[in-house]
């Protein structure tokens, strides 16, 4: 391994945010290894925009110091301007520009000299696929184009480090899966990226992530290790009786959670329970169900909902 | 360098999208058209062939002589010849027409002796332009008769200096490049930050390397160009709908009208740093835009005004560019950069400006 020698893109020391009396980021530390893909999970109004904004020097942190490639920002966060990219949530190029345009218009604020600007803008066109839009409204492309042009307009200068705001939220499974190749070949070339996400399959694809949770990371590793390092058994219940499986198992009082997907349940149980398969199965025969209960691998939606449950339940207490 | 190039790009998308906005464009060009033909047309406070009838009892040389003289004058235009004062009187509660005259029998020794009114003006009081031309016409001097109504003359006289003919359209197209200016240049630049922040742009601008200077000179340089088609273009239409004249140079007039448009964009960009909203930006403006017209001295002359209403004038920039323009296209004066007035339009810009840098900053806190 060559965690000794690892050198960090981002780090972050006690980060918090306030907003009035609400505390949208509290005392978060991160490091995000150079090269990486790193994600930050976690449902609307959990912090990952506000963290975001912090990073890249949009917003002023209301405790704590976070250095980026080396500069400490928001001190100098204008000289990070230059080395980063940023894809925000909404589309936010110009509507009545043509995608040739944005791009043009993308390449001149970042001062990008006129025939490499020419010549990149050519590149990325053919890149994304947006060769034939060129001339096009970007106000009228579709979805995925606009998407497609939005990620073109984040990396025109080659950032070193890319800061991508929910980029596929409104994006069909296709152009999320060309989305993720794009972003693992920029990846391969040494580009950091740093995503936010409330999709579970888009999580498990980065190399790291945090789970974020009313502004505290309340997990983070690879998704592997997230993975293990939950206290859950996950079992996976197949019956014909999937509802009446489902009420029986909630009334059990070791049960940590019962998810239902179509014709079969996930069902958490603390590691502490002793022979958890046994009673989950006693239980579904008490109760006349015929089933059969496996025990399964959990999945990051598991551990999502297994730490963020745990953490509100530590605050409430 | 890199400085030039960032601040081309706003420039350059700026126009571009300009080009695409019909709205904005209809209203550069067309905000002139319809003003300038509205104000110059319709809104006319030099009365002119106003209806009127008479009565001559007396019929003498004298009666028939003053008839004639206010003729001459070419406010009233006399339509109707009646026999008696009831007749008069019928005719202007008909509303055929706004002022009477009555000239008695004994007219030519009521000149004569002074001790009683000559003749008597019967004036439509609703309207209280009419009623002032009633007392002008009364001061019109009956042969003979040489000490009628000096004070108004005197008044009359200084008017006419510079406007001969007493048009209206000569006073008010060099006011009207002010309003106008005033109108468009402080709209437009309010409108143009807040837009981006609304439609989301701003988030990705500001994460660019694009300094504040950088994006509000950008901002401001499409609408000097603007600025200046739009004096143009009524230059263009005083001179040929209504003949104004520009005594002064034109050099000097667009001098003057940089200055002012400077100070106006401005402006704009300080609305803009500071509204939430295209529609609070816009309510900005009128809340502006409504002094500057009223207290400028385009609608009403200035020293009539009363000590704080001069004051709160004294800050609007319409004022003294008011004051210069007419100075340059009226009186043929030479611009004097060093002049109150243009001092006044500098200071104004560069306060302004300096104030919206640096409230706007590339922080979303």
């Amino acid at each position: 391994m060559n965690s000794q020698q690892e050198t960090y893109a981002i780090t972050a020391q006690g980060l918090s945010r306030r907003f009035g009396s609400l505390l949208a980021v509290n005392n978060i530390d991160l490091h995000i290894p150079t090269g990486s893909i790193y994600g930050f999970l976690g449902p609307n109004g959990s912090g990952k925009s506000t963290t975001i904004r912090m990073l890249c020097g949009l917003l002023t942190p209301s405790a704590g110091t976070i250095e980026v490639l080396g500069l400490s920002i928001p001190k100098q966060a204008e000289a990070l301007k230059q080395q980063i990219g940023y894809m925000t949530q909404k589309f936010s190029l110009y509507d009545d520009l043509t995608v040739q345009e944005n791009l043009g218009f993308v390449g001149e604020v970042f001062a990008i000299p006129g025939k490499q600007r020419k010549h990149r803008i050519r590149e990325l066109l053919e890149e994304f696929e947006l060769t034939e839009r060129a001339r096009q409204r970007a106000g009228t492309l579709s979805g995925g184009q606009r998407q497609r042009l939005a990620l073109a307009a984040a990396i025109l200068h080659k950032p070193r480090l890319l800061f991508l705001d929910e980029p596929t939220s409104a994006v069909d499974p296709q152009n999320r899966r060309d989305f993720w190749s794009t972003l693992f070949e920029l990846a391969e070339q040494g580009t950091t990226i740093l995503v936010s996400t409330h999709y579970m399959d888009e999580a498990e694809r980065c190399h790291r992530l945090a789970i974020l949770d009313e502004g505290v990371i309340v997990a983070d590793g690879s998704p592997l290790e997230l993975g293990r390092n939950i206290d859950m058994t996950v079992f996976e219940v197949i019956s014909g009786q999937v509802n009446a499986a489902r009420m029986a198992l909630l009334a059990l009082n070791e049960v940590f959670s019962v998810t239902q997907l179509g014709l079969h349940l996930r069902v958490m149980m603390p590691n502490s329970v002793a022979a958890a398969l046994e009673t989950v199965q006693a239980e579904l025969t008490r109760n006349g169900i015929e089933a059969s209960v496996t025990e399964i691998a959990p999945n990051l939606e598991d551990v999502f909902v297994a730490v963020t449950e745990e953490h509100r339940q530590e605050s409430a207490a | 360098m890199k400085s030039l190039l960032r601040m081309f790009a706003i420039f350059h998308k700026e126009f571009t999208q300009l080009r695409r906005d019909k709205l904005t464009f209809g209203m550069i060009v067309g905000m002139p058209l319809i003003q300038l033909v509205l104000f110059g047309f319709a809104i006319n406070t030099d009365v002119r062939h106003l209806t009127a009838a008479y009565v001559d009892a007396a019929d003498s040389s004298l009666s028939r002589q003053m008839i004639s003289d206010m003729e001459a004058s070419q406010v009233v235009d006399f339509q109707f010849q009646l026999a008696t004062v009831s007749e008069l009187q019928s005719l202007m509660d008909d509303g055929e027409i706004a002022i009477g005259l009555y000239i008695p029998p004994d007219f030519d020794r009521r000149v004569m002796s002074r001790d009683r009114p000559a003749a008597q003006i019967l004036v439509d009081g609703t309207d209280s332009i009419i009623f002032g031309v009633g007392q002008q016409l009364a001061s019109i001097p009956v042969k003979f008769d040489t000490s009628a109504g000096p004070p108004l003359q005197g008044k009359l006289e200084v008017r006419n200096f510079y406007n001969p003919e007493r048009r209206s359209a000569v006073n008010i197209v060099p006011g009207l490049i002010g309003v106008i200016l005033t109108m468009t240049m402080v709209l437009f630049t309010a409108v143009a930050i807040v837009r981006e922040k609304e439609r989301g742009n701003m988030e990705f601008l500001i994460n660019t390397p694009i300094k504040s200077l950088e994006l509000m000179l950008g901002k401001i340089l499409p609408y000097v160009v603007i600025g200046f088609i739009q004096v143009s273009l009524i230059l263009l239409l005083g001179w040929y709908l209504f003949s104004v004249p520009i005594q002064g140079s034109l050099l000097d007039v667009y001098k003057a009208a940089m200055v002012f448009i400077a100070a106006n964009l401005a402006l704009g960009l300080l609305i803009s740093t500071s509204a939430q909203s295209q529609f609070q930006a816009m309510q900005m403006t009128f809340f502006f835009f409504l002094p500057s017209i009223l207290l400028s001295g385009f609608m009403f002359p200035f020293d009539g005004m009363p000590g704080p209403a001069q004051a709160i004038a004294e800050v609007l920039p319409l004022t003294h560019f008011n004051r210069i323009i007419r100075d340059i296209m009226l009186r043929g004066s030479e611009i004097d950069l060093l002049d109150f007035d243009m001092l006044a339009l500098m200071g104004f810009a560069l306060f302004t400006l300096s104030v919206a840098i640096l409230r706007f900053n590339k922080r979303l806190d």
